[in-house]
């Protein structure tokens, strides 16, 4: 095709970060082997030592570059490159004619699909690094055919996106992420939302052969390639509106949120993993709202043994300094599988997931309740408990952490013994709260009540319409929370997507919600609306 | 192995058994001998490279296994206790023999 390629369709697709990006395309899409006609063979054998050599070299690059839980995953990564094993089926098959690219290709495939066959969970998702290797060694062989590598700033457009591609790219200069596939829940999209890189997930398959250009808006899911000249300028004028807003919300930062009529509001933020502090000022929120801990769970080490949970706590901690920190138990299972402890079943989001799994993983749990004991003792905190659905569940945990503090002391060990709150996500908390009266706090995940106040599956992008956090039954399910914790004198606070949507926010706190905890990207831009807000008028 | 070799077994209890963490450990630390090293889950094999993560994953030892190892050549005595050792401290940096 010659001259300026033809204007697309705008797609719409899941918002799975929000903000805007524009940039040219990259698409990276799984390398295929290609068609280059193979040349003799110790050509090719020698351009698949090279390919393996620039591959490890940008595995172990790249390993300097993250934190200790993404490295170890490298390391694994580089190891099995650099075993023997591994490449001999491709050299093989380059002695028998084959090129590089198809022999190497054909090695991993086979590999792959051996460890996808496996009926150990985790074993099936290490073929996720070896897919992550195969796309690595190939793009490498195919470095001299002139294979995209993507220039700061570019739109990343494909079926779905490895963790490792996300954590190699350079974002300093913005860039976004367009996926065929994916998910908002997925591990690349929460990485992209702790870096504010606009995401939008399941488009559909479309044609990536002539894209040039993209516009990313990851609050609408709406996506444009090679877009004309006016398109083009609404989406400059509109990403200027929101750097200026997002400019001017940096100055609410420092300054406690209050609304235009004079009401205050706890804003905290939402951790998924500890690196996600280490920019951050901590005078810039009230606190931690939500410690989540899934990521000690996923290292390839397996299940997290006590110092290195207590370490990863006591760091959140230090950095809150005197301010509220709550740490979330274990919240596997539904959308968030831990190799060598979850259950695989038919209808997950139901299913033996949160406080339901910990409970009957005593030997796990208690590990975790101890390294928060002993942590404890370095800042503030509060423990908070998922997917509980019957008040007894609050009794059995309170007694196992009982257990595990006096256990502590008595090897003397320093521990305190935590308050120990809930998350209000299933229905039956929120339409009795007063039942859950022995919790010490209540923090609505509006995700999960919404999914299952409305049955709309949070992964199904067909009834993701339907999951409205703004839906009246949700908001009421909301007001009865906060009644109920009014009544038995609980703190009652927020932790779920809805606490940032600038939407839905004026909404909940026309509820009388005064306390939210959001992610850190979103920090800036919820307290300068909430500046902006005035109770009463709406909602 | 033509060479006389020595063996040693040990419990594996590492949670998930023997996985990718685990595997890295273990043959980065047989790769710093000179001995051959194998490994197997069973007293009678089959026997599997100990240098090997590829093989060593794909093995796909449990918790619960006893690991037997074998070596030949002149370190193979030392080779033995640190391997042993490793898996005795269920795979912890800083154990005894470990390198780096």
């Amino acid at each position: 095709m010659t001259g300026a390629p033809a204007p697309g369709p705008e797609l719409v697709g899941r918002a799975a970060s929000p903000g805007l990006a524009a940039g040219p395309v990259v698409v990276v899409d799984r390398v295929v082997a290609g068609t280059r006609p193979a040349g003799d063979p110790d050509a090719e054998a020698a351009r698949l030592l090279q390919a393996l050599e620039t591959a490890s070299a940008q595995i172990a690059g790249l390993m300097e570059t993250v934190d200790a839980e993404a490295a170890e995953m490298l390391e694994f990564q580089l190891a099995m490159l650099e075993d023997e094993e591994l490449t001999a089926p491709a050299r093989a098959a380059i002695a028998g004619g084959a090129s590089a690219a198809a022999a190497f290709a054909g090695a991993l495939d086979a590999a792959i699909a051996d460890y996808r066959a496996s009926d150990d969970e985790y074993f099936r998702a290490r073929s996720a690094d070896l897919a992550d290797i195969r796309e690595r060694v190939l793009r490498a062989l195919s470095g001299e055919e002139g294979a995209a590598v993507a220039a700061a700033g570019a739109v990343l457009v494909g079926t779905d996106l490895t963790p490792t591609r996300f954590l190699e790219t350079d974002w300093s200069a913005g860039g976004g992420i367009v996926l065929a596939e994916g998910s908002p829940s997925s591990h690349v999209a929460m990485l992209a939302r702790a870096r504010g890189v606009p995401m939008v997930t399941g488009l559909g398959a479309f044609d990536t052969s002539d894209l040039k250009e993209a516009l990313v808006d990851g609050d609408s899911g709406r996506v444009r390639f090679n877009p004309d000249e006016v398109a083009r300028r609404q989406h400059a004028s509109l990403a200027q509106a929101l750097a200026r807003e997002a400019e001017a919300a940096k100055t609410y930062l420092g300054r406690p949120a209050v609304t235009a009529c004079g009401v205050p509001v706890s804003v905290m933020i939402n951790v998924a993993a500890p690196a996600e502090i280490d920019t951050l000022d901590p005078a810039h929120c009230d606190g931690i709202g939500l410690m989540r801990t899934e990521f000690l769970f996923h290292g390839p080490g397996g299940l997290p043994d006590e110092d290195s949970q207590y370490r990863a706590y006591r760091k959140v901690l230090e950095w809150a300094g005197g301010r509220s920190v709550t740490i979330r138990t274990l919240d596997a299972g539904g959308d968030k599988p831990v190799p060598g402890l979850t259950v695989e079943e038919s209808n997950p989001f139901l299913g033996c997931r949160g406080i339901r799994l910990s409970l009957r993983r005593p030997d796990v749990f208690r590990v975790q309740l101890r390294a928060l004991a002993r942590a404890g003792c370095h800042g503030n905190l509060q423990v908070m408990l998922p997917m509980v659905s019957v008040p007894e569940e609050i009794a059995e945990a309170a007694r196992l952490l009982d257990g595990c503090v006096a256990e502590l002391r008595s090897e003397g060990y320093e521990a305190v013994r935590p308050p120990l709150g809930i998350m209000v996500e299933v229905p039956a908390v929120a339409v009795t709260p007063e039942r859950f009266a022995a919790a010490a706090f209540f923090s609505i995940g509006s995700n999960d009540l919404t999914q299952y106040v409305l049955a709309a599956g949070r992964d199904s992008p067909d009834v993701a319409a339907l999951g409205r956090a703004d839906d009246p039954a949700v908001l009421a399910l909301v007001a009865s929370t906060l009644r109920g914790g009014a009544t038995a004198g609980l703190p009652v606070g927020l932790c779920g997507d809805a606490g940032s949507d600038l939407a839905v926010l004026p909404k909940l706190l026309a509820c009388g919600l005064r306390r939210v905890s959001v992610a850190p990207a979103a920090l800036a831009r919820v307290k300068a609306a909430i500046a902006g807000m005035r109770l009463g008028d709406d909602g | 192995m033509s060479e006389v070799a020595l063996t040693a077994e040990v419990l594996l209890e590492h949670e998930v058994g023997l996985h990718a963490r685990p595997s890295v450990k273990l043959t980065k630390l047989a790769k710093t001998f000179q001995s051959r090293i194998e490994v197997s889950s069973g007293p009678d094999g089959p026997w599997i490279d100990a240098k090997s993560i590829v093989k060593v994953m794909a093995a796909r030892a449990p918790k619960g296994t006893v690991l037997h190892f074998r070596a030949a050549g002149e370190d193979a005595r030392t080779a033995l206790d640190a391997l042993v050792a490793l898996v005795r401290n269920d795979f912890e940096t800083g154990a005894a023999g470990e390198a780096e």
